[in-house]
């Protein structure tokens, strides 16, 4: 405050304590620990001071799921979910309520900016080993998110009753068809009726919008609680828990508040204007976010002539259609996500970040890389020829990568890890 | 001891405590399971769903010869084919290509498990939905339509599988058995009842 007394002492305002709080916040603050809680986890939090440009997806994809509620709960109110209203419902948003097109574009390119930040975030944990010991538990838990969210994004795929919404979910439906012995009636029931239809379509209304971001919700809270009690990891690798300064705050830590949330705040920035280009001028990205069949209603007696899902699924529907089996296949898509979940396990380097390891260890992960960016173009493509050749040859790298990643992280030349964090002052 | 202890600490049975604990959760658990019923078989199809899949009938008269029509049974395509005897000739000779040549590991009611796969030669009647994942065939009866060699049959845009003029499918294919053959029934010579047969009301 500017207003000094003649002593030089801040001026206390009246009801004011010696901090300078007013009395409202003390009153608050006896029966609801709003500062303490800002204090013990955005003040009190320390993070390494090393964060580079891959630390702001975190943030983002939290960011991301609060514009997905929000868009969400305001499409809820015009959506009528069902099989003569829901392709109408979706037509009257983008042409009669106001604003309607930008809500629902909005809700649209949420969708693939959710996947887009998330696949970044959990490149950032392959490229810095931040799924080690003792983040085993954050990274499942982070798994989990995936999940949760890859069924959230499929079943709004269904909603606006499309064609490609149709036979989206008449290709992932029966999917569990595949299982031995309790596949069929396991379809009937998870559709409710015979084919996909008005019963299917509701109770995929019921999880998209209740039941799947509840559980998202509550992964993400266990995914930052689990991660204010290991710390963050860094690009170095490096546990700046093993170096505590005089007060017993790790030597190469930040208070998250305010350093990061004003450097989370410049990626929001950059996020945001990149995001209403999208939203402006390519809302459907040539069909990357929003597929053309899908502005025809849905039809079960005609399928469309390329069936295919929205980009962030494409690289496991290729190696759905890599393999000529229904249930190989199905299971080898399985497989690709399951494998993620066994990181922690598979790898033994004994250092974690890709700074201090050798060529194998970095070669692994830029042929991984290459295997998920090829597999999700193919899985765009006619499975047909050349495609299925190419996406079998991606399928041997992507599994590679996890189930060789025992023996090379061992044979692995890497170099001596620092003793402190690497970090120039600007 | 104190007066006013509720229990003295040697008078408590631990036995009976660990027994009542472990009762009371077993109970508990065994409740807890048979309340998830009702909302597992909410999930089932409607009786209302259910009453909507009866057998459906159609008219075969007016399907012309190399001519196929789709009926709905039960929200599923049906395809109805009236095969030329042009066309059946060029069901045989390819079982070497063929997965389940002889349907052994497909479905089809006993009277359609024949080299023909249906009732009588002329007429195929197929559940039209993939056996892969559920998208529909689509139609390509021409010979060498598809490639020089091509029989005739069908072909699936999702994935890429092909099927005969039987529904068998050919190896190489996702799909790993034939096409599906339902339940039918011919109560005249013109009338073409899917989804019952002597046995019943499917």
């Amino acid at each position: 405050m500017g207003v000094k007394t003649a002593t030089g002492a801040p001026a206390r305002l009246p009801g004011a304590d010696a901090t300078g709080r007013g009395s409202l916040w003390i009153w608050l603050n006896k029966r609801l620990p709003i500062g303490e809680f800002i204090e013990s986890q955005l003040i009190g939090y320390y993070a390494p001071k090393n964060f580079n440009i891959w630390y702001f997806f975190g943030s983002l994809a939290l960011l991301v799921l609060v514009m997905q509620l929000v868009t969400g709960i305001f499409l809820t109110m015009f959506y009528k979910p069902g099989e003569l209203t829901s392709f109408d419902s979706v037509e009257y948003i983008m042409r009669e309520v106001d604003y309607g097109w930008l809500i629902r574009y909005l809700h649209s390119t949420g969708a693939s900016a959710f996947f887009i930040v998330v696949y970044l975030h959990m490149f950032r944990a392959l490229l810095y080993g931040s799924y080690r010991a003792p983040r085993e538990l954050l990274w499942l838990i982070g798994m989990l998110v995936y999940l949760a969210l890859m069924a959230e994004a499929f079943m709004g795929y269904v909603l606006p009753w499309g064609n490609m919404s149709f036979w989206g979910a008449q290709v992932i439906v029966n999917l569990f068809g595949t299982i031995p012995g309790i596949g069929k009636p396991l379809v009937e029931w998870i559709r409710g009726d015979y084919g996909i239809a008005d019963a299917t379509l509701n109770r995929f209304f019921a999880l998209h919008v209740a039941a799947i971001p509840l559980a998202l919700l509550l992964f993400v809270m266990l995914h930052l609680v689990a991660l204010r009690q290991t710390g963050s990891n860094n690009p170095d690798g490096i546990e700046i828990k093993a170096r505590l300064g005089p007060g017993g705050k790790p030597l190469d830590g930040i208070p998250f508040h305010p350093y990061y949330t004003v450097k989370d705040i410049v990626g929001v920035g950059v996020f945001l204007v990149l995001f209403a280009l999208v939203v402006f001028f390519k809302p459907t990205l040539g069909g990357l976010f929003l597929e053309a069949p899908n502005f025809e209603p849905a039809n079960p007696i005609s399928t469309p002539e390329h069936i295919t899902p929205v980009w962030y699924f494409t690289p496991y529907y290729a190696l759905l259609r890599a393999v000529p089996d229904q249930r190989m296949g199905a299971l080898l898509m399985l497989l690709a996500v399951v494998s993620f979940f066994f990181l922690p396990w598979l790898d033994r380097s004994p250092v974690k970040s890709m700074r201090y390891r050798g060529w194998i260890s970095r070669t692994a992960l830029a042929l991984f890389v290459v295997a998920f960016v090829a597999l999700g173009y193919l899985g765009l493509q006619p499975a047909t020829g050349a495609y299925v050749v190419l996406a079998r040859i991606f399928a041997v790298l992507y599994f590679a990568f996890f189930w060789l990643m025992p023996f090379y992280t061992l044979i692995d030349p890497v170099r001596p890890v620092p003793e402190r964090v690497t970090y120039h002052a600007h | 001891m104190a007066e006013h202890a509720v229990v003295a600490e040697d008078e408590v049975d631990l036995s009976r405590r660990k027994f009542l604990t472990r009762a009371t959760i077993a109970t508990g658990t065994v409740g807890a399971v048979f309340a998830t019923v009702p909302f597992i078989e909410s999930w089932s199809p409607s009786e209302s769903a259910r009453a909507q899949g009866i057998p459906a009938t159609l008219d075969l008269s007016k399907i012309e010869p190399g001519q196929m029509t789709t009926a709905v049974w039960r929200r599923s395509p049906i395809y109805v084919v009236r095969r030329t005897e042009e066309m059946i000739a060029r069901i045989a000779g390819h079982d070497a290509l063929l997965k389940d040549p002889n349907s052994e590991n497909s479905i089809q009611p006993p009277y359609a498990h024949n080299a023909l796969r249906s009732r009588s030669s002329e007429f195929l009647v197929l559940v039209g939905t993939c056996t892969h994942l559920g998208c529909l065939p689509k139609q390509r009866f021409g010979a060498g339509e598809l490639y020089p060699s091509w029989p005739g049959g069908f072909f699936c845009p999702c994935h890429g599988s092909r099927f005969d003029l039987a529904g068998r499918v050919f190896s190489g294919s996702p799909a790993s058995t034939n096409l599906v053959v339902p339940p039918y029934q011919y109560p005249n010579e013109h009338t073409l009842v899917i989804g019952a047969d002597e046995k019943g009301v499917a």
